[in-house]
């Protein structure tokens, strides 16, 4: 796959010898997409349509878990401040997080579920694949774990399109929708930062060779509209991070020092 | 990527020599050994089919699905297996409620996956009951009528963390004694579904202790955590045996039958005698001040819990009766789009592939 250059990631990794902290901020951001999707798939835990998709989307919560718990852990070792996976998943303020919008958008219907599935796992699946060939011995063997999963998370989402958007009238009605809505999140995925170990603006090419075919094959239509809201990677969330976090760090924060 | 990242302490339930995954394993072990005995080849064309039934069930052989057997025998399996398995589509809903707040990333992980598991041992058991000739759609649909119950424990709030491992200790510890015999069940697909669901919640339960253990050493506000759960769950989990035995409506026709193989009151006593060396370890009280070692007996003497509340619990007046049906109603209304659009287009692609054939 020609797209996947890795020669960044081998510059920067030969940088950080100098004691710059590298690729803390990518594996954060990185680390940060997955725990925050973890959240959200889990909600579906006794609510999913079919018990088979109980299970299947408690795999794919548990799947972007773990990634986020190694991603974390390293984030934590490349800041070299002493946070483990912990701190840094229950003590930082929405303002520190850097996942992007469309990961902490609240579920809505399992079609806007399966729409933000679909297009993270298209972005994640060519970024994972990236990390795989980088020079960072720890980004590539998340990432060669992570692509497996993400290939997973992307068949599992695009059967979901094709079948709501070609399934009957009220289910094309809602996948089109969910598209419509969800769409303009994808934007942000792709900002580019030439710095990082994986500049996210080259894996634009491979998301659009994935998600073209499965929304045409849906019958559903790529929206037009230019809105792209982001902000996330700077730690300027939509207002719905905030709560998912209240709720995702209570405890945690309501026994500071404890062991689980 | 999640794996097994659950390092059990040294004191886990089940480690101990002829623990219930002992008994597990040789119930495993003795279907194995059944099978490869054989049975003698089907009844002769004139043969009393009852009597080759009673022939194979004393033999402690197992009955299968392609078998004649008595219509109330078939019942009796179906009302229970589905009761089972409908206690594992309600039981996630208890412990679903602390995935989002679990404290560390490793608990969350660990309690998605095990709620997960429920979910799968829920579909396992529907497979199991499918075999005796009633489709999972009937029996989801009996669920969601109120026609078939499920277990009562389910109906209890989880107030704290703390309940997350009270669950696991007490009511997978419990659930584990009533099944453990399951698996030597003359019912085939039921023995053997069983097996493998006493293995995971073997596995359950350790987890659950272990979320005990580690409250009940760690802070003074986590200690108190830890016994409150205990002081909740402990009477509901002695019902979760049913009623005393003389009470029981099921016991004597299921005992025949080799479905049940003990009384309720003799799991009980087995349940409470595990209890109280594993609450020592733990560090936490059970909420019983009769409770005390009867050397006559050679097993501890109980308070019984409250069988008027389990029969209030039962007949659907617990504390969460209502919305433990409401969120499984709710959850069942809001997929029907979604059901009916995967159908919708797995017809679409079958007339697809015949126009193309």
């Amino acid at each position: 796959m020609g797209w996947l250059t890795c020669e960044r990631a081998n510059q920067s990794a030969q940088q950080r010898g100098d004691g710059v902290n590298g690729p803390f901020d990518f594996t954060l951001a990185l680390a940060d997409d997955a725990l925050i999707a973890a959240q959200r798939l889990a909600e579906w835990t006794t609510r999913a349509p079919e018990m088979e998709e109980d299970i299947a989307l408690a795999n794919i919560a548990l799947d972007q878990l773990g990634a986020a718990r190694l991603l974390l852990s390293y984030a934590g070792e490349l800041e070299g401040a002493g946070r483990d996976e912990d701190a840094l998943a229950y003590l930082r303020d929405d303002r520190q997080f850097r996942n992007v919008l469309l990961v902490e958008l609240p579920n809505g219907d399992f079609a806007v579920t399966m729409a933000k599935l679909f297009f993270l796992a298209a972005y994640q699946l060519p970024l994972y694949t990236a990390l795989a060939g980088c020079a960072d011995e720890r980004l590539a063997a998340i990432g060669g774990k992570a692509r497996k999963e993400s290939a997973y998370h992307l068949d599992h989402g695009a059967l979901w399109v094709k079948r709501l958007g070609d399934g009957t009238e009220e289910s094309h009605r809602r996948m089109q929708a969910a598209v419509d809505h969800v769409w303009p999140y994808t934007h942000e995925l792709f900002a580019a930062d030439p710095a990082a170990p994986v500049d996210p603006a080259t894996l634009r090419p491979a998301f659009d060779e994935v998600v073209g075919p499965v929304l045409a094959e849906a019958t559903l239509t790529r929206p037009g509209s230019a809105w792209a809201p982001a902000g996330g990677r700077a730690g300027v969330h939509s207002e719905h991070l905030a709560y998912l976090l209240a709720e995702m760090q209570v405890l945690h924060r309501a026994h500071p020092g404890a062991k689980w | 990527m999640y794996g097994n990242d659950f390092s059990a302490p040294n004191s886990a339930p089940d480690e101990a020599p002829g623990g219930l995954l002992g008994e597990v394993e040789a119930a495993e072990a003795e279907l194995r050994a059944a099978a490869a005995r054989g049975r003698r080849g089907g009844p002769a064309p004139d043969e009393d089919l009852a009597a080759y039934f009673a022939e194979v069930v004393d033999a402690e052989q197992k009955i299968e699905p392609r078998d004649w057997m008595p219509d109330a025998y078939r019942r009796t399996l179906i009302r229970q297996i589905a009761q089972h398995a409908h206690s594992e589509i309600i039981g996630m809903q208890p412990e679903g409620n602390w995935i989002s707040r679990a404290p560390s990333l490793k608990r969350k992980a660990i309690l998605l996956a095990k709620v997960q598991d429920e979910a799968g041992h829920g579909l396992y058991l529907y497979a199991a009951a499918e075999t005796l000739g009633i489709s999972r759609d009937e029996l989801v649909q009996l669920l969601l009528d109120g026609r078939q119950k499920y277990s009562s424990i389910f109906n209890y709030p989880t107030l704290s963390w703390a309940d997350v491992g009270a669950i696991g200790w007490l009511v997978d510890g419990a659930a584990i004694v009533n099944q453990v015999p399951l698996c030597r069940c003359s019912y085939g697909p039921y023995a053997r579904a069983m097996i493998r669901v006493c293995k995971e919640e073997s596995f359950h339960q350790r987890q659950g202790y272990e979320i005990l253990h580690t409250l009940a050493h760690g802070t003074p506000e986590q200690h108190a955590m830890a016994q409150d759960a205990v002081d909740r769950w402990w009477y509901p989990s002695l019902a979760m045996f049913g009623p005393p035995d003389g009470d029981s409506t099921h016991s004597t026709q299921s005992m025949a039958w080799k479905i049940k193989r003990f009384s309720n009151d003799d799991l009980r006593q087995r349940f409470v005698d595990m209890c109280v060396q594993q609450a020592e370890i733990l560090g936490v009280r059970i909420p019983d001040d009769d409770l005390r070692w009867n050397d006559e007996r050679q097993a501890y003497d109980y308070t019984q819990p409250d069988y008027d509340e389990l029969m209030r619990v039962i007949s659907g007046d617990g504390p969460c009766n209502r919305e433990r049906m409401a969120h499984r109603r709710a959850a069942h209304a809001d997929g029907s789009w979604v059901r009916e659009a995967a159908a919708a287009y797995a017809a679409k692609r079958t007339n697809k592939e015949k126009v193309a054939a």
